[in-house]
C-alpha cells in the first residue's frame, strides 16, 4: 500500500547552501558588478538588490563534447514541402546541436544574469569596511529590550485586557447566538396573536405557545454577557533596545560656488556613509546642516535639493553643529560622526577660525570626522588649514574627489579596515 | 456501468489522494504493471525548485553548480518563463514520487498514474535499470555521499573539496562503465568498506608507482615494456581513481562518489524516449479506464486531456517553440502505435512487423519495455505510420558542404533510412566523443595520454582544453589528448602541462 508523506513542512531552503557556495565562488565577478552598480546607478536606491551578470564562459562547466565540424544526420519533425535530395541553405547560426536551427529568438547566452538580494548586495558593498575607534560598540553586546505594542492577542494577563475590544467581540457573539431564538420568538408571538383571536388564554395551544416563548427567552437570558472566549488582550513584545547609537552630521556648503554637479557628488558621499552607519549601529540619526554665509539645520529634502546663493562662511556650520551636540546628543550616549563636503571655498579669515573650532571644540567628541573637497582645481584655503589637523587627530580624514567615479574609492579609503 | 465518481471538485485532500491512488493501483495491476511500493510525497513549489537544482536527487551533496542551477531556475520561474514540472520521480525502492501542493486533484491523479506507476514499473523492469542501478540502496548511498563530502569539507577545507568535485564533474560522462555491472551500493557496507578501501587503495597505488623519485627511493624500472593500461580504458574517472599517484584516499572516495552517481543516472540518459513514452502511455490508458468505469467526471477528463495534449505536443521544425524532438511525443506515439499494430494491423504493419501484428498488445509492450533502450527501441519499433504522423525527415549537415541536404522524408523510400538515422541520434555512444585512457608513460614523465577516436570527422569543442586541466589536476602529471581520424592517422595533440 502506498505511503503518503506530507513534506511541505520540511525546510524549503535546501538550496541555500549551494546558493551561498555559488556566490562565494564568483565573488570577484560579483564584487565588480556591485562596484559598477554603486558608481552607476542613483544612490537613492542603493538600498536594494542588484541584478548581477557574469560572463557565461566563466560560469560554464566544461565537459568533452563535439564541436561543429564534421557531418551528422539529424531527424526533424513537421516536414512540409521538402523532397528527398533537396538542398537547403544552411540556416544562420546553425551547426549547433539539434534544434538550434529553428530558434532565432535566442536569449542572450553570453551573460549569466541573476539577482542579488538586498542583503547580499549590501554585504558585498560593505565588505571589509569598518569604522575606526568603535570604542562604544562593546555596549552593543548588552542587549536591552523594551516592550513595544504589537496588536492584540486572545490570551494574556488580566492587566492587559483591552476592554473595548473584549466587549465588542462579546457583543458580536451575543448577537450571533441570539439570532436563531429571536427569530423563533418573533414567529411564535405572531402565531400567538393569531391564536388568541380564536382561542382563550386557558386553551392548551395558547399555554403551550406561551411556554415555548418563555423557554426561548430563558435561553436568550442564558447566553453569557461575556465569555473568556471574548477576551482580547493588548499584546506587547520585546524589542531590542539600541544601546549603541550614532548621529551623523552632514555638513554641506550650498553657496553659489557649489554647482549641481558638486552637490550631487556630495550627496552620494553622504548616502554611502549613511548606509554604512545604519548597518553598523542599531540606531542612526542624521542631522543635516547646510550653510552659506549662515548655517541652518534642515530636512533631507531641503538639504539636497534646495538652491541657495551667496558667499561662504564655513565656521557658521561648525558652531551650529557644536550647539546641536551640546543640546541633543550627550557624548555618553551617542557616537558622533561628521561628514563635511565643500568645494573648499571660504572667506580667507574664516578658515583659520574653522580650524580652531574644530580642534578645540569638536574633534575631542568625534568618533570620526571626514572632509571631502570637491574640486578639480588646486586645493583651496580650507584644505590647507585642515591639513594641519590630520597630524594631531587620527580620527580626522580628508580627501579630494574630482569626478563621480572617484566617490566609491574615496569612501573606501576613508573607512578602510584599520591595519592593526 | 456507472459508479459514483471519486470527487466532483478539483480540490485535493489526503483522503482523496488515497482513494484515487487505490483505484489507480488496482487498474495498474489489472494491466499487469509490476512496480516497487509507492511513496507519495506532497511538496511545495519551492521544494520542487530545490529538487530541480539537485537534478532530482532527493538528497544531494552540496556544490556550487547546484546553486547555479537553482539561481537560474528561480529566476526563470519568477519571471514566469518556466512552469514547474508536474512530477519528479526517484528510481528507488520504495519509489518516491513528488506531488506539488498547488496542483489540482486531476493533476495529482495524472502524476500518480504517470510517475508512481508508469516510471516506477519502467525502473523496476527495464534491463538497463535492473542491471545498472540498485533502487534498494540509492537513498542510503546518496545520504552516505552527502555526509562524506560534508565531512571532507570540514576536514580538508571547502575549497579543496570543491576543486576535486569540479574536476570530477567535468569528467562525469566518462565515469560510467558501459559493459561491466557495477557492484551494489549500500550504506552500511559502504561505510564499513570505505575505511578498508582507503588503506588498501593507497597501498595499491604505491605499488604501481614505486619508481616515483619524490615519493620513494628509486626502484628497478626493468620490466616496464608492457603497455599500461594494457587495454584502453573507457572509464576515465575509474582509471584515475585507481591509478593516479598522488591523490589522497578521501579524494579517491569523492571520485568514486561522482562516478557512482553518474552510473546511477546513466540508464536514464539512454531511455528518455522509452521511459517518458511508457509513463505517458500508461497515464493515458489508466485515466481512460477510470473514466470508463465512471470513477471520474467529464470535467476531470477535459482538464486531464488538456495537459496531456500539452505534454505530447511536438512543434514542427520551423516553429519558434521547436527545440528538437519531444521525447514525450515520440515515445507516446510509438507506444500507442505498438498497441494499434497489435490490435488492428494494416497490411503495411503485416509487412513491417509480422512478429507483433495481431499479438497481445500488453505482452508486446511489456516485452519492448523490458528489453530495449532508446536506440534499439527506435530501430526495432518505429513504424511508417509514426514517421508519417510526425512528418519526420532527415537532414545531412556536412561542414564541408555549403548547403545542407534532405536525405529522406516520410515516404516509402525514406522509412528505413529515417528509422536508422533516428536510432543513431539516440545512440549515446556516437553522440558523445569516444575518449579513452590510452597510455601512461610509466618510465618517462608519467604523463597520461587520452585518445579521442574521431567519428564523422567531428572534432572536440574548445572546452576540451579546460577539461584537460581538470584531468591534469586529478592525475597529478602532464596530460595529453590525441585525436585519431577515421582513416587511422593521428590528427591533433593537445597538451596540458602541469
Amino acid at each position: 500500500m502506498a505511503q503518503i508523506v506530507d513534506r511541505r513542512l520540511n525546510g524549503k531552503n535546501k538550496s541555500a547552501v549551494n546558493r551561498q557556495k555559488f556566490i562565494r565562488r564568483f565573488r570577484s565577478q560579483i564584487k565588480k558588478a556591485v562596484t559598477d552598480a554603486v558608481n552607476e546607478r542613483s544612490v537613492t536606491d542603493l538600498d536594494k538588490g542588484e541584478k548581477v551578470s557574469i560572463p557565461a564562459k566563466d560560469i560554464s562547466e566544461p565537459f568533452f563534447h563535439h564541436g561543429n565540424d564534421g557531418y551528422r544526420e539529424i531527424i526533424h519533425p513537421g516536414n512540409k514541402e521538402f523532397r528527398q535530395g533537396d538542398k537547403i541553405k544552411r540556416p544562420e547560426s546553425a551547426g549547433g546541436g539539434r534544434g538550434k536551427q529553428a530558434s532565432d529568438s535566442g536569449e542572450g547566452m553570453d551573460e549569466f544574469v541573476f539577482e542579488l538580494t538586498r542583503e547580499e548586495f549590501l554585504h558585498f558593498f560593505f565588505e571589509d569596511l569598518e569604522l575606526p575607534n568603535l570604542v562604544k560598540t562593546r555596549l552593543a553586546t548588552l542587549q536591552e529590550t523594551k516592550k513595544v505594542r504589537a496588536g492584540h492577542t486572545s490570551d494574556g494577563i488580566p492587566t492587559n485586557i483591552n476592554v473595548i475590544r473584549s466587549l465588542r467581540s462579546a457583543m458580536g457573539r451575543r448577537i450571533a447566538l441570539r439570532a436563531p431564538y429571536r427569530n423563533r420568538i418573533e414567529e411564535a408571538e405572531a402565531q400567538l396573536e393569531d391564536l388568541l383571536k380564536r382561542y382563550s388564554e386557558t386553551d392548551a395551544v395558547v399555554i403551550e405557545l406561551r411556554e415555548e416563548i418563555k423557554r426561548l427567552k430563558e435561553k436568550i437570558e442564558r447566553i453569557p454577557f461575556i465569555d473568556t472566549f471574548d477576551l482580547r488582550y493588548d499584546n506587547r513584545i520585546d524589542m531590542p533596545k539600541p544601546t549603541t547609537q550614532a548621529v551623523m552630521f552632514c555638513i554641506m556648503d550650498v553657496s553659489g560656488s557649489m554647482g549641481p554637479e558638486e552637490k550631487d557628488m556630495a550627496k552620494r558621499f553622504f548616502m554611502l556613509l549613511y548606509l554604512f552607519l545604519t548597518r553598523t549601529y542599531e540606531k542612526t540619526q542624521v542631522v543635516f546642516i547646510s550653510h552659506h554665509t549662515e548655517a541652518n539645520e534642515v530636512d533631507e529634502e531641503t538639504f539636497f535639493y534646495s538652491r541657495e546663493t551667496g558667499g561662504t562662511v564655513v565656521s557658521s556650520a561648525l558652531i551650529l553643529m557644536k550647539k546641536i551636540i551640546e543640546e541633543r546628543f550627550p557624548i555618553s550616549e551617542w557616537n558622533i560622526y561628521a561628514a563635511q563636503a565643500s568645494d573648499g571655498d571660504n572667506w580667507d579669515n574664516d578658515s583659520i577660525d574653522c580650524k580652531k573650532i574644530l580642534s578645540e571644540q569638536i574633534m575631542p567628541y568625534m568618533q570620526y570626522y571626514a572632509y571631502i573637497e570637491i574640486t578639480e582645481d588646486r586645493h583651496q584655503n580650507l584644505w590647507h588649514e585642515y591639513s594641519t589637523l590630520k597630524d594631531t587627530w587620527s580620527n580626522f580624514a580628508m580627501q579630494r574627489i574630482a569626478t563621480v567615479a572617484d566617490i566609491y574609492p574615496v569612501f573606501r579609503k576613508l573607512f578602510e579596515k584599520s591595519k592593526a | 456501468m456507472s459508479r459514483k465518481t471519486l470527487s466532483e471538485t478539483s480540490e485535493w485532500t489526503f483522503e482523496l489522494i488515497e482513494k484515487y491512488h487505490t483505484e489507480i493501483a488496482r487498474i495498474a495491476s489489472d494491466f499487469g504493471l509490476d512496480t516497487y511500493p509507492v511513496q507519495l510525497e506532497i511538496i511545495t513549489a519551492e521544494q520542487m525548485m530545490d529538487a530541480y537544482a539537485s537534478v532530482g536527487m532527493p538528497i544531494g551533496y552540496s556544490h556550487w553548480s547546484f546553486g547555479k542551477e537553482f539561481v537560474k531556475n528561480e529566476k526563470r520561474y519568477q519571471k514566469g518563463q518556466m512552469g514547474l514540472a508536474y512530477e519528479i520521480v526517484i528510481n528507488s525502492n520504495p519509489c518516491i514520487a513528488y506531488l506539488m501542493e498547488e496542483n489540482s486533484m486531476t493533476m495529482q491523479a495524472l502524476v500518480i498514474a504517470h510517475a508512481a506507476y508508469g516510471h516506477n514499473s519502467f525502473f523496476k523492469n527495464n534491463y538497463l535499470f535492473t542491471t545498472w542501478t540498485s533502487a534498494d540502496s540509492i537513498i542510503d548511498y546518496l545520504l552516505f555521499a552527502k555526509n562524506y563530502i560534508a565531512e571532507c569539507e570540514e576536514r580538508y577545507g571547502e575549497e579543496q573539496v570543491e576543486a576535486i568535485l569540479d574536476s570530477c564533474h567535468a569528467l562525469r560522462n566518462f565515469g560510467v562503465d558501459r559493459y561491466k555491472r557495477p557492484s551494489r551500493l549500500s550504506l552500511q557496507e559502504e561505510q564499513a568498506r570505505q575505511r578498508d578501501r582507503e588503506a588498501y587503495l593507497q597501498s595499491q597505488v604505491n605499488e604501481l608507482w614505486r619508481t616515483i623519485p619524490t615519493k620513494e627511493p628509486v626502484y628497478s624500472a626493468a620490466d616496464e615494456a608492457v603497455r599500461f593500461p594494457e587495454e584502453p580504458q573507457e572509464n576515465i574517472l575509474y582509471f584515475i581513481e585507481k591509478n593516479a599517484p598522488f591523490l589522497e584516499p578521501w579524494q579517491r572516495e569523492i571520485i568514486r562518489i561522482v562516478r557512482k552517481i553518474a552510473q546511477y543516472f546513466y540508464p536514464q540518459r539512454q531511455t528518455q524516449v522509452m521511459n517518458e513514452g511508457w509513463a505517458t502511455f500508461w497515464h493515458y490508458t489508466i485515466l481512460h479506464q477510470m473514466y470508463q468505469e465512471g470513477l471520474v467526471t467529464d470535467g476531470f477528463m477535459i482538464e486531464f486531456l488538456q495537459s496531456h495534449t500539452n505534454v505530447v505536443y511536438q512543434p514542427a521544425f520551423d516553429s519558434p517553440y521547436y527545440s528538437g524532438i519531444n521525447p514525450y511525443a515520440l515515445g507516446f506515439s510509438m507506444m500507442s502505435d505498438i498497441r494499434r499494430i497489435c490490435e488492428k494491423p494494416t497490411p503495411e504493419d503485416e509487412r513491417w512487423f509480422p512478429e507483433i501484428a495481431g499479438s497481445d498488445w500488453n505482452k508486446t509492450l511489456h516485452f519492448a519495455m523490458h528489453n530495449f533502450k532508446d536506440e534499439s527501441f527506435i530501430s526495432q519499433f518505429l513504424s511508417p505510420k509514426v514517421i508519417r504522423d510526425l512528418k519526420l525527415f532527415s537532414i545531412l549537415d556536412d561542414s564541408n558542404e555549403r548547403e545542407i541536404a534532405v536525405t529522406s522524408i516520410h515516404d516509402e523510400d525514406g522509412y528505413r533510412h529515417i528509422r536508422q538515422a533516428l536510432s543513431e541520434q539516440y545512440n549515446l555512444g556516437s553522440n558523445e566523443p569516444n575518449i579513452q585512457v590510452y597510455h601512461v608513460d610509466r618510465k618517462g614523465d608519467r604523463s597520461l595520454t587520452l585518445r579521442h577516436t574521431q567519428y564523422h570527422r567531428r572534432f572536440l569543442a574548445q572546452s576540451a582544453e579546460h577539461v584537460l586541466k581538470h584531468v591534469a589536476r586529478l592525475w597529478g602529471f602532464d596530460v595529453r589528448l590525441e585525436t585519431v581520424a577515421e582513416d587511422g592517422t593521428l590528427q591533433t595533440i593537445m597538451e596540458c602541462k602541469l
